[in-house]
């Protein structure tokens, strides 16, 4: 069903106000539900230390995952990609220029023969 | 009311303003650097108020016409020119009136960020000076009929730009980015006056309805189109010349990497303006919508993946915007591929170029605000490495929520307005090709999780070591975020009234192209 706040894209709509209000309900009801329950924390207490085997807690600063680390899964697993594409990016100008006349070399004998 | 000279001159003033306002920036600054700052803050108000004025005027009244130096701002053909357009004209229609709106906006959000965020470094006579004839060559760019013209305003758009991204020096690695981004410029402006050259030796006009009317796809022809494309496609930083703008848009300060998306668009805008106004369906549309179809997909790729294991927060925000020019040659692409058809381009032709316009808009304000939050971040913390950053979401609140806005518009999660356009170019695209749809949205999700590394990396966990002391940014930096987030929630709540009312108009004056030949000419 269409209303006035409704995208139209010619296969489907996208309304964002009913999408905000269906949030809503789900919020409320979220929130009832963890109204309805028994608060058993206790702040400041042991119920709040993180549990590391018995170990004690490393600082924070220490533990804390930094940017470097994060995806290696990732750029670990498309590796052959990385190792192509990485080295492209030289840095030097000329070859900036060179990736330019490569392209519209490579245009030009498109748009004549097509 | 408006002044009837000011609703007539308007054009004009438009691109008057911002450069009279560059020129008297360093004389004002003789008084003080807040008589300065007050001076460029008016400066661009003025220029935005204008620039709202012209877009008001066209989407009532139609497409707006100026000619330069005539006794009537509509007399385009002078009685004695043989019927030939010989002045400067500035042919504003729909589509050049959301991108002067889209500059203007974003203009004056970095302008009253960077009265703060720029306020330590010396020589702002020079950069605001800079500043504004960037932002007057922007809008110049985009609203020029004259091919020539054109040519001189993406001139004077590179050169205030490498100036601005040369300006940090940072020991000569900002330098050495700025004239990397100068000899991609001049190429480009090389290539694009070469085409200019061939066009005029043919067709003797430069005036580009008056090409339009008379343009065939003769060799000649085909080597200007290439040349058109290569030159504004470099430009607008899609795979594989897009080299220079992880070394640009890191090394220019932050506000000035905000301006230089809209200048990347301008470009595109260029690109998009010449394929269908200026060639229409004599070019061979199937083959150079898929040309600009392969650019945009090959640009969302590689801009995401070299995106996510970057270290430096600004070379990872540079490479998404690589990625997100794709969505617009997608989208404007399948449209241009589809254009001598009729019944395809009413489909999802039309609808794809709709997505890929109002991407252009989306983009510019999300990815504006993320660049000013890593400004914010960058000015608080010292340092644009991600790796030394931790914990500063108690520190910088509202930083840390602008970031937010803007990381879930650009990963086109709902409600925020990147979604929406990318909802458009979705649905479109998968009726052309799935395969480049399913792509798409594969590209949203990688760039949701590079930003979900940024926000953690940045945001969560405890103040790093050097991170303790850090506060929230200055009020006017925020402002300038506030502004722009306003904006990416506005536009992604109520996206229909943005479309109908901004983007279809802009799609629908691509598309006619006998509407805009007959606009300036007259029928002739």
């Amino acid at each position: 069903m269409a209303f006035a706040t409704s995208l139209s894209s010619g296969f489907g709509i996208w309304d964002p106000v009913l999408w905000i209000i269906a949030i809503i309900i789900g919020l409320v009801i979220a929130w009832l539900l963890w109204r309805s329950g028994v608060s058993a924390y206790k702040k400041g207490t042991d119920q709040a230390r993180p549990y590391l085997s018995g170990n004690p807690e490393p600082s924070k600063g220490d533990v804390h995952i930094r940017a470097g680390n994060l995806y290696w899964g990732f750029t670990e697993g498309i590796k052959g990609y990385y190792q192509r594409v990485i080295p492209l990016h030289t840095g030097i100008a000329t070859d900036y220029l060179l990736w330019i006349f490569w392209v519209a070399g490579i245009l030009l004998i498109i748009v004549m023969v097509v | 009311m408006i002044p009837g000279y000011i609703t007539t001159n308007a054009p004009a003033l438009l691109i008057a303003v911002p450069l009279l306002g560059a020129f008297l920036s360093p004389l004002i600054g003789r008084i003080s650097r807040d008589a300065r700052a007050l001076w460029v803050l008016a400066v661009m108000t003025l220029t935005a108020l204008i620039g709202y004025l012209v877009a008001f005027l066209v989407y009532t009244e139609g497409t707006l016409l100026y000619v330069f130096g005539a006794t009537e701002a509509t007399l385009t053909i002078p009685p004695d020119s043989g019927g030939i357009p010989i002045r400067i004209i500035f042919t504003i229609d729909a589509m050049s009136a959301l991108m002067v709106t889209i500059a203007v906006t974003v203009g004056f959000a970095v302008i009253l960020y960077s009265l703060t965020s720029d306020s330590r470094r010396s020589g702002l006579e020079a950069y605001y000076t800079i500043f504004l004839l960037m932002i007057g060559a922007v809008l110049g760019m985009v609203s020029t009929g004259d091919l020539f013209n054109f040519f001189v305003f993406l001139e004077i758009s590179s050169l205030a730009s490498a100036g601005l991204i040369a300006y940090k020096v940072e020991r000569g690695r900002a330098v050495e980015a700025g004239l990397k981004y100068l000899l991609v410029s001049t190429i480009g402006g090389i290539f694009f006056l070469f085409a200019i050259g061939i066009l005029y030796g043919q067709y003797n006009a430069l005036n580009i309805a008056m090409l339009a009317d008379m343009i065939q796809w003769t060799p000649l022809d085909k080597l200007a189109l290439v040349l058109i494309i290569a030159a504004l496609a470099a430009k607008c930083g899609a795979v594989p010349m897009h080299f220079w703008t992880p070394d640009a848009y890191s090394m220019a300060p932050s506000a000035v990497t905000a301006m230089l998306v809209v200048a990347s668009q301008a470009s595109l805008y260029g690109l998009f303006r010449f394929c269908f106004t200026l060639y229409g369906v004599t070019l061979n549309y199937l083959t150079i919508g898929w040309v600009i179809i392969i650019l945009g997909v090959l640009s969302m790729i590689v801009g995401v993946t070299m995106a996510i294991p970057q270290k430096d927060i600004k070379r990872l925000m540079a490479y998404h915007a690589v990625s997100q020019t794709g969505y617009m040659l997608l989208g404007v692409g399948v449209g241009l591929a589809v254009l001598g058809d009729q019944a395809l381009l009413s489909s999802y032709g039309t609808t794809a170029m709709e997505g890929g316009i109002f991407h252009i808009f989306n983009h510019a304000m999300y990815k504006g605000l993320l660049f000013l939050t890593a400004g914010a971040i960058i000015y608080q913390v010292g340092t644009s490495d991600l790796n030394r950053m931790g914990g500063l979401g108690h520190r910088m609140k509202w930083t840390m929520i602008f970031f937010i806005i803007g990381s879930l518009a650009i990963a086109g999660i709902p409600p925020f307005n990147g979604f929406a356009s990318k909802f458009l170019i979705y649905e479109s695209v998968f009726a052309f090709s799935p395969i480049l749809s399913i792509i798409a949205m594969v590209v949203s999700i990688l760039t949701l999780a590079s930003f979900v590394k940024v926000f953690h990396s940045v945001f969560m966990g405890p103040p790093l070591p050097g991170n303790e002391q850090v506060t929230e940014a200055p009020k006017t930096m925020l402002i300038g975020m506030a502004i722009l987030a306003t904006i990416v929630i506005v536009s992604g709540i109520f996206p229909q009234f943005f479309v109908q009312n901004l983007i279809a108009p802009a799609a629908q004056a691509l598309i006619d192209q006998a509407g805009y030949v007959a606009t300036v000419l007259g029928g002739v």
